[in-house]
């Protein structure tokens, strides 16, 4: 445990001491130019494209997640049980859907730019977070819901006070995973103009410049894996005081 | 169990009314196609009866209606899955038959593609079949021929030539010699590393499974590892990769370089080794311990019961992950055609490049069909396992 | 009192419970007892309204239980069930405040409450209030389960199963604690079980049901003596009833005046363990003593086999 979150502070120190002054860096990236080209990306602020490319992940997610939990809440209720096998087969059949391919579907449908991006994170996020609530909503212990019902909470008491608490750790995997897959396809969203650190690779990609790919992958790895790593830590808090045997 | 069931009061399918409005709704305040003068400006909306001759659009009317009034009305699971077919159909022939009309004679850079009424209504009578196919719970066999009929159907339809004059099929005619090599292409790259990650990924599952002392610390690994972006693991190996093919000139007479396919290999390699590992582990623990108490008890040596008991009896489990892989895969690929890896890729990201939208979907229908496939096929194989298994 | 009226539940055309008619007398424990499928529970839960008759009333203290809404009524009853349901997420202390909670008791008012009651089932408040449910023994959650069920003080405890998950030691003491919360508290207990010998011992009175039908609604020796029906009769075991009849007096109930010879027995003993105690020693007669020694009087062989047989 001890040396796993020592690793954590330093990864979560490099990125920051990066992104703050990556022209300090610069030694270290300059054997992979050649020509005399820049070895710290040059045509734009670090900071502000990796605050960028963050906002529009949590920005999707935020809102995938309260339309995912929403839906997955409607469709395990009595009322709303005829959509549940339809709902279950999309998630599965949208799961197939590459992310990339939502990405360029979208494209045509709204135009370059921030939107494209924002939608097809949205509506890839969906699915996992959707999944997980409807799994976690479903596989409360029946004993417990009986008892729930048998003291005498009302259908929106149960709700709030035992179902989503205890479909909570799984429906926070869920966002985790969109998270995840939401930084990766944001990189991508730079293909179609939106503003985020896929600028850099795909800058150095272009111009032949290994340094700036290589800074760009790192700060994005970095970011998911930091993101990925503080959810589980999050959600493992949570555990701790919900553990269903 | 729980309260009581409801006897079933609606007359109304709530499903099908949701899609019938919607359809409806679509077709009337939507357009059905886009005519472009070519291939850069702005689609003029065209609706169905005017884009459609008559006789084509009244007729896909009709059987739009049936559909309709199938979703609406109708409770049984295969007469819903028949009208969302006929539906389906009627709604391809017209949109084909809307581009025969609406291109000139011998006029070639004129293009008509699918309106967003068209791709509305599609998607609604697909969820239509999809709750039908859903609610008729067809079996592993049963899913594979129906996957195979659609896929020859498929061919066979666009093969005949009504869907010829339709954008998507022009982009292909002026691109269907690198479109059958970068499908090959796109299939070989996911096949391939999914192959070489299950051949490193088994004996390794195996181990993680025997030494739990690795199994946290490997897994962990290959948990980091999974979440890097894509495009930025395939840039991360560039370096390396080109180092080696400039330090080791064999290397890059094999092929290794710093671009193209081969760091897209190695990083479809490395983001499959996870599930199939994890699976791998899996699928050995939950092998019940009197399966392998009683193996042992009959005198089998341990290598004899991890190959004719354990690995057996783990199987659906592992190829539940190749399923993982090969679908992550076949969807990860495309990103491989940034670092000039080739595939289906090549067409998306030149569509998006170029702002052609025909282009974008020449490369993504195919992705989406190829995962699907892979995804169905894999499912049913699993299935069928585990009923070998029971 | 609870009246059942008529009582019947029927599930798309399968009658589940079929017009059971039944008078429940305040502070006494009912035991409903049926094969899986009898509708037992079913019958149970048109009680408190989880499920919701087909036709027929359930009258408490003279109330239409419709009268109310279903979760309002379920607070003011009480409600344990096998596998007891706890909360995973809540500690001890809140799960069993939560129906005072639902009321709107003050935070003072419920930990009183809570602390009352887990010194009841003998848990130490200081070391179980705050525990999580998981870090309790199968026995002490099961506890945790009735003392929830009792928080608010409600009249009627109905229970549905409460020790089927209990091995034979726990389930022993989980019986005897609700026998003691009967006399403490004077709740009106309704049970189901499928366990003949745990109707016997917990309930006043019995009801087997069978296919949805009420068989025979009494006291447990007329079920042994008088079984209105040969599943009845079945059910209660033809080939040990003498056994059984004589399990359901008590010595101290059946002592003859008198100090007599031979092993001593104590009164709370059942009739059944002193016949064994007299065959084991070779005796035939013992004598019958208080838990502190004190003599009661004296039984003999005779007069406990006379117990044993249908008068």
């Amino acid at each position: 445990m001890r040396p796993a979150t020592l690793l954590r502070c330093a990864a979560l120190a490099l990125l920051v001491s990066f992104l703050l002054a990556p022209q300090r860096f610069a030694p270290l990236f300059a054997p992979l130019t050649q020509y005399g080209a820049p070895p710290i990306y040059d045509q734009g602020n670090l900071l502000s494209l990796a605050l960028a490319h963050l906002g529009t992940v949590c920005l999707a997610a935020a809102a995938s997640t309260l339309l995912a939990v929403t839906l997955g809440i409607l469709v395990t209720r009595e009322s709303g049980r005829e959509f549940l096998p339809l709902s279950r087969t999309l998630v599965n059949i949208g799961q197939t859907f590459p992310p990339v391919a939502v990405l360029a579907v979208t494209v045509p449908l709204v135009g370059f730019g921030e939107r494209p991006t924002l939608i097809a994170l949205f509506a890839y996020g969906l699915l996992p977070i959707f999944e997980n609530t409807i799994v976690g909503l479903q596989t409360c212990p029946p004993a417990v819901l009986e008892a729930a019902s048998g003291m005498g909470m009302s259908a929106r008491q149960r709700l709030f006070k035992v179902e989503l608490p205890l479909a909570m750790p799984l429906i926070l995997e869920g966002v985790r995973l969109s998270l995840v897959i939401n930084v990766g396809t944001a990189t991508i969203g730079s293909t179609v103009a939106a503003k985020g650190l896929g600028e850099v690779i795909i800058a150095g990609l272009l111009s032949n410049n290994t340094a700036f790919i290589l800074q760009g992958g790192l700060v994005t790895g970095l970011m998911a894996i930091l993101l990925y790593d503080g959810m589980a830590a999050f959600e493992r808090r949570l555990l701790r005081s919900v553990r269903i045997e | 169990m729980t309260e009581a069931t409801l006897p079933r009061t609606a007359r109304f399918d709530r499903l099908g009314t949701l899609l019938g409005v919607t359809g409806v709704a679509a077709l009337a305040g939507l357009s059905f196609v886009l005519v472009k003068a070519n291939r850069i400006v702005p689609g003029i909306p065209r609706s169905l009866l005017e884009a459609a001759p008559p006789l084509a659009g009244w007729a896909c009317l009709a059987c739009l209606a049936l559909a309709a009034t199938a979703a609406l009305f109708v409770f049984n699971a295969r007469l819903r899955l028949g009208a969302a077919l006929l539906g389906i159909g009627a709604l391809l022939l017209a949109l084909g038959a809307a581009g025969d009309a609406l291109t000139p004679l011998g006029n070639r850079v004129v293009r008509i593609s699918a309106g967003p009424a068209f791709w509305v209504v599609l998607v609604c009578l697909g969820l239509m079949a999809t709750d039908a196919i859903t609610r008729m719970r067809p079996g592993p066999a049963r899913r594979v021929l129906w996957l195979a009929g659609f896929i020859a159907v498929a061919v066979l339809a666009l093969k005949s030539g009504r869907f010829d004059h339709l954008s998507v099929m022009r982009e292909y005619a002026v691109n269907a010699e690198r479109f059958s090599r970068e499908l090959l292409r796109h299939v070989l790259l996911a096949a391939g590393s999914l192959g070489a990650a299950a051949l490193a990924g088994l004996p390794l599952g195996i181990a993680c499974y025997r030494v739990p002392r690795i199994r946290e610390a490997i897994l962990g690994a290959l948990n980091v590892i999974q979440t890097i972006p894509a495009i930025a693991l395939f840039g991360i190996l560039m370096a390396p990769l080109g180092a080696l093919a400039a330090a080791v000139p064999l290397a890059g007479r094999l092929g290794i370089r710093g671009i193209g396919a081969a760091p897209a290999v190695v990083a479809l390699f490395l983001y499959s080794l996870l599930p199939i590992v994890a699976n791998t582990v899996q699928g050995l623990r939950r092998v019940s311990r009197q399966a392998v108490e009683a193996a042992r008890g009959m005198g089998m040596t341990p290598g004899q019961v991890l190959l004719r008991v354990e690995m057996p009896l783990a199987l659906p489990v592992i190829v539940t992950g190749v399923r993982v892989v090969l679908v992550q895969n076949i969807g990860m690929v495309t990103v491989a055609a940034l670092i000039g890896g080739g595939g289906l890729g090549t067409f998306v990201f030149q569509g998006i490049g170029q702002t052609a939208i025909d282009l974008v979907l020449l490369g993504a229908i195919p992705i989406v069909a190829l995962a699907f496939s892979a995804a169905v096929v894999l499912d049913a194989l699993v299935e069928v396992m585990d009923r070998v298994k029971q | 009192m609870i009246t059942v009226e008529n009582l019947s539940k029927v599930y798309d055309g399968t009658t589940v419970v079929d017009a059971v008619s039944m008078v429940i007398e305040k502070n006494t424990t009912t035991v409903i007892v049926g094969t899986s499928g009898s509708g037992k529970s079913t019958l149970l839960r048109m009680i408190n309204r989880l499920v919701e008759p087909t036709g027929g009333r359930v009258l408490i203290e003279g109330r239409d239980t419709r009268e109310e809404p279903a979760h309002l009524l379920r607070r003011r009853i009480g409600y344990a069930i096998q596998g007891h349901g706890l909360f995973p997420h809540r500690t001890v202390a809140e799960n069993i405040g939560t129906v005072p909670q639902l009321l709107g008791w003050s935070a003072a008012r419920i930990q009183a409450r809570v602390e009352e009651l887990l010194q009841v089932f003998q848990l130490d408040p200081k070391a179980y209030a705050d525990a999580m449910p998981h870090e309790l023994s199968g026995g002490q959650q099961q506890r945790v389960g009735v003392a929830r069920a009792l928080a608010a003080e409600p009249a009627v405890l109905l229970m549905d199963e409460p020790f089927g998950a209990l091995d034979p030691i726990i389930r022993a003491k989980a019986q005897e604690d609700l026998l003691e919360i009967r006399r403490r508290f004077g709740t009106t207990i309704v049970l189901v079980t499928h366990d003949m010998d745990e109707a016997f011992h917990l309930g006043d009175r019995v009801a087997v049901m069978s296919g949805g039908r009420l068989l025979q609604y009494d006291r447990p020796a007329r079920l042994l003596t008088q079984p209105a029906d040969p599943f009845v009769a079945r059910m209660t075991g033809m080939g040990d009833r003498a056994m059984r009849l004589l399990s359901l007096t008590t010595a101290g109930e059946a002592a003859l005046p008198g100090r007599g010879s031979g092993p001593a027995v104590t009164a709370s003993a059942s009739l059944r363990e002193a016949l064994s105690e007299l065959v084991w020693q070779g005796a035939d007669s013992a004598q019958v003593v208080d838990a502190d020694g004190t003599a009661r009087g004296h039984l003999t062989l005779d007069a406990i086999l006379r117990h044993g047989r249908p008068s």
